[in-house]
């Protein structure tokens, strides 16, 4: 039979290092069910029968975020048959909070002190055989970076899974903690197995409203309770959280004494050195400035984009395709199935692949910045700013990437723990101008306004009002206000990171990229080539050479209307605005095709005539807009549903953009018109009306909300059959 | 009453209550912050805000409103 062993640990205390020591290659990466955060499993080296699953890194088992929940969910309804938790040596204090908790669950726990080495190095000593007496568990000094330790750590957990001894918790609160605790197991917790009723008894103490709904507590017992509860808080002058909270540092200290020798007190440490010139004052933003442009640069501008397009340019565009076009066309292959693959098929493929050179290096500068402890000070440098709008410090490094592409600026996005931020900045990452809408604004400039210089930046401030706003309004909102965002984090030592984890975290997300976003930018290639290139010519249906023949156009000219109140209701806009999906620079070439250029400038010069007779400045612009805010191309909304990892909140976050884009765009055109020309009426009333809205969700007044509302009905459901 | 928001930088002061509730007091209670602990204000970030203090041998960020909510001498 095999046995699951779970990982637990602080954030920044070598987990992952752990993990990847104990499991080699041999790991599944995935989400925890129904939620964007990460699961990671593997097989155990040298155990085939031992599964590691690699819990999310956390300090507490508390009901307030989302990996806490997570974590817990999991440990009390699928019970792993031990813990192996790791716990920094350099940080023992508050490493063991979480220890104290975990030892409370009955589940068989290791510890294994890691960075015993540099514990060592700093003449520090832990005496772990006092820890282990202390906690009542196994104790292991490991160096997961050396690999030392860790194959004895493993075989103390297999060995401790194996035996199935519950574990006592070897600390009691105090007197009337003690005796409420009795009360409630005795009460509420008398037919759940004796080892594990104590986790139980001290959340109903806390009034941890997750389990008293979990356990669904009867209302005359939960009174009773509750009076015990309200009992040892006057004894005890403080609220129940508190209570717990603070007996647990005061007898963690006790440990400390017993088990830790710490050799210098408040000596500067390499560490403190950078971080009193990284973070200083003045140099400080300058320093931000120079990494990101770094970051940018070389991710964007030079080594990215050269990957990128010679992928695009060399390996399909010069290579495969034209190969395999000729190797089809040898073999005697029908015209339409050539065309699927080679335009429909290998292009898509190419789609897929042309962005992917360019995120490993941007993640592998992502993963360097994680691990070597900057990331998190760049959440402290810039949360003033961007806190404002619901978003996280962390948002700019996406918004930053999605200049040049918002397929790597979605997925950038990765880096941001909190799930609410995280959600709003993949809504709001692409209103940035990417670098494929740069040509739509070139057009859009050259053909109606005679090149103004105003147009592009104007288009950015577009992009950076749309952000700004959303943030605000959406906040607001049902779906987002629900859940608090506390900004109370660590900022860990920095340390310099191992190659293997930066080219591991690379591979893992630009992986995760190509499998989860791959087939719906595939899927959508082939459907676009396919409206693109079949349709009714000379009375019959089949593939055609002209566009202005196609399926496309024919819808195009059907859905033209809904568009005619934003003031390009032509079928040639409306076509534009679809193969736009495909990738925002086909907007410019799909103009050329329709009025009848086989091939155009980046900026379409040729149509320029054409395009100023078909609509006025004021309808440009705002097809413009529109074009910059709507739903992204299809490589960019499959980033998205890779990262919302949920199709309602995917869904959400397309609906929003477009709809919102629909909305703007109106409104300068109606508004634009009313001002240029004088033309009053419905429109123009819907403008206004639609400004009037929008000023009130972004003024109306709202409260941030306490509560963590989780969905966990999933998860209570498991433990409720199980119980 | 004392918040740990209104301490100047370079100084160091003990807890003495936390006020407010659910789960930013948690959050700041589970990262060590408690009734007797001391804290060393360290530097408060370029743009004004937030905080960095060391607590318990580690280095932790947090926003003055949050501050706020810790009462310290």
């Amino acid at each position: 039979m095999s046995i699951k062993i779970a990982l637990a640990g602080n954030p920044n205390c070598g987990k992952t290092t752990l993990f990847n020591a104990l499991t080699g290659s041999n790991q599944f990466v995935g989400n925890w069910p129904g939620v964007t955060v990460e699961k990671k499993e593997g097989k155990l080296k040298g155990h085939s029968d031992a599964i590691i699953v690699d819990l999310p890194g956390i300090y507490s088992l508390s009901p307030y975020t989302l990996e806490e929940v997570v974590a817990r969910n999991f440990l009390i309804t699928e019970r792993p048959d031990a813990i192996l938790n790791i716990i920094d040596g350099t940080n023992l204090e508050r490493n063991l909070y979480l220890t104290t908790q975990l030892v409370e669950l009955g589940i068989p726990v290791i510890a294994a002190v890691n960075m015993m080495d540099v514990v060592a190095k700093n003449g520090d000593k832990v005496n772990t055989a006092n820890l282990a007496k202390e906690l009542g568990c196994k104790v292991v000094e490991i160096s997961a970076l050396k690999g030392t330790g860790v194959t004895e750590a493993a075989d103390k957990a297999v060995a401790v899974a194996n035996a199935r001894r519950r574990m006592i918790p070897q600390h009691s609160f105090e007197g009337c903690v003690e005796h409420t605790l009795a009360h409630i197991e005795e009460a509420v917790l008398h037919e759940m197995p004796e080892e594990q009723q104590r986790w139980y008894a001290i959340k109903i103490f806390e009034r941890d409203e997750k389990v008293m709904a979990q356990l669904n507590i009867p209302a005359d017992i939960q009174k009773h309770i509750e009076q015990d509860i309200k009992a040892c808080e006057d004894e005890m002058d403080d609220d129940a959280e508190s209570i717990i909270t603070n007996e647990r540092y005061v007898y963690i200290g006790t440990i400390i004494k017993d088990c830790c020798v710490k050799k210098n007190k408040g000596g500067m440490t390499t560490s403190d050195k950078i971080d009193r010139i990284v973070t200083n004052r003045f140099l400080a933003l300058p320093i931000f400035a120079v990494v990101m442009f770094i970051v940018y640069y070389v991710s964007v501008t030079t080594v990215g984009t050269v990957l990128t397009d010679w992928t695009n340019d060399t390996l399909f565009g010069a290579w495969i395709i034209p190969a395999a076009q000729s190797a089809l066309e040898a073999i005697g292959c029908a015209g339409w199935l050539t065309g699927l693959l080679v335009d429909g098929v290998i292009s898509g493929v190419g789609a897929v692949l042309g962005f992917v050179p360019q995120m490993l290096v941007l993640f592998a500068f992502l993963a360097f910045l994680e691990s070597c402890g900057y990331m998190a000070r760049i959440a402290f440098i810039m949360d003033r700013i961007f806190r404002k709008f619901g978003l996280s410090g962390k948002s700019f490094i996406p918004m930053l990437i999605g200049t040049g592409c918002g397929v790597p600026g979605i997925m950038a996005s990765r880096t941001i723990e909190n799930d609410r931020d995280r959600k709003m900045t993949i809504m709001t990452t692409t209103f940035i101008p990417c670098g494929a809408k740069l040509p739509i604004i070139a057009l859009i400039a050259g053909a109606l306004f005679g090149g103004a210089s105003w147009v592009a930046p104007s288009a950015y401030f577009v992009g950076i009002a749309a952000i700004i706003c959303s943030g605000i309004i959406l906040k607001k909102t049902k779906m987002f206000a629900g859940d608090p965002a506390p900004f109370v984090i660590e900022l860990p030592a920095y340390h310099m990171p191992t190659v293997m984890n930066v080219l591991r975290s690379m591979w893992e997300r630009g992986w995760s990229f190509i499998k989860k976003a791959g087939t719906i930018i595939l899927l959508s290639t082939i459907v676009i080539w396919f409206a693109q290139s079949f349709g009714f010519a000379n009375g019959s249906f089949g593939m055609v050479e002209d566009m202005n023949d196609s399926l496309l156009a024919a819808i195009g000219g059907a859905i033209a209307f809904i568009f005619t109140p934003l003031g390009w209701g032509n079928w040639r806009s409306a076509v534009a605005a679809i193969t736009g999906l495909v990738a925002k620079e086909n907007v410019v070439a799909t103009f050329g095709q329709l009025y009848g250029f086989a091939e155009v400038a980046e900026d379409g010069t040729e149509v320029w005539g054409s395009l100023a007779g078909s609509m006025t400045a004021v309808a440009a612009y705002s097809f413009l807009v529109f074009n910059l805010l709507c739903a992204p191309c299809f490589a960019a909304m499959g980033a998205i549903k890779r990262e919302m990892n949920n199709a309602k909140w995917f869904w959400f976050a397309i609906g929003y953009q477009t709809v919102l884009a629909y909305l703007v765009s109106l409104c300068v055109y109606q508004i634009g018109t009313l001002i240029t020309t004088g033309t009053f009426g419905v429109g123009v009333i819907a403008a206004f009306v639609i400004m009037a809205g929008f000023i009130y969700l972004l003024f109306r007044p709202y409260k941030e909300s306490n509560k963590f509302t989780m969905n966990v009905s999933s998860v209570d459901a498991k433990a409720k059959a199980k119980a | 009453m004392l918040t740990l928001k209104d301490i100047s930088v370079g100084k160091t002061v003990k807890v003495v209550k936390l006020h407010g509730e659910g789960a930013v007091k948690r959050r700041i209670m589970d990262m060590g912050i408690t009734r007797g602990v001391e804290v060393f204000v360290r530097k408060v970030a370029p743009l004004g805000d937030p905080v960095e203090v060391t607590v318990r041998d580690y280095e932790l960020s947090l926003r003055k409103v949050d501050a706020q909510m810790i009462e310290v001498q």
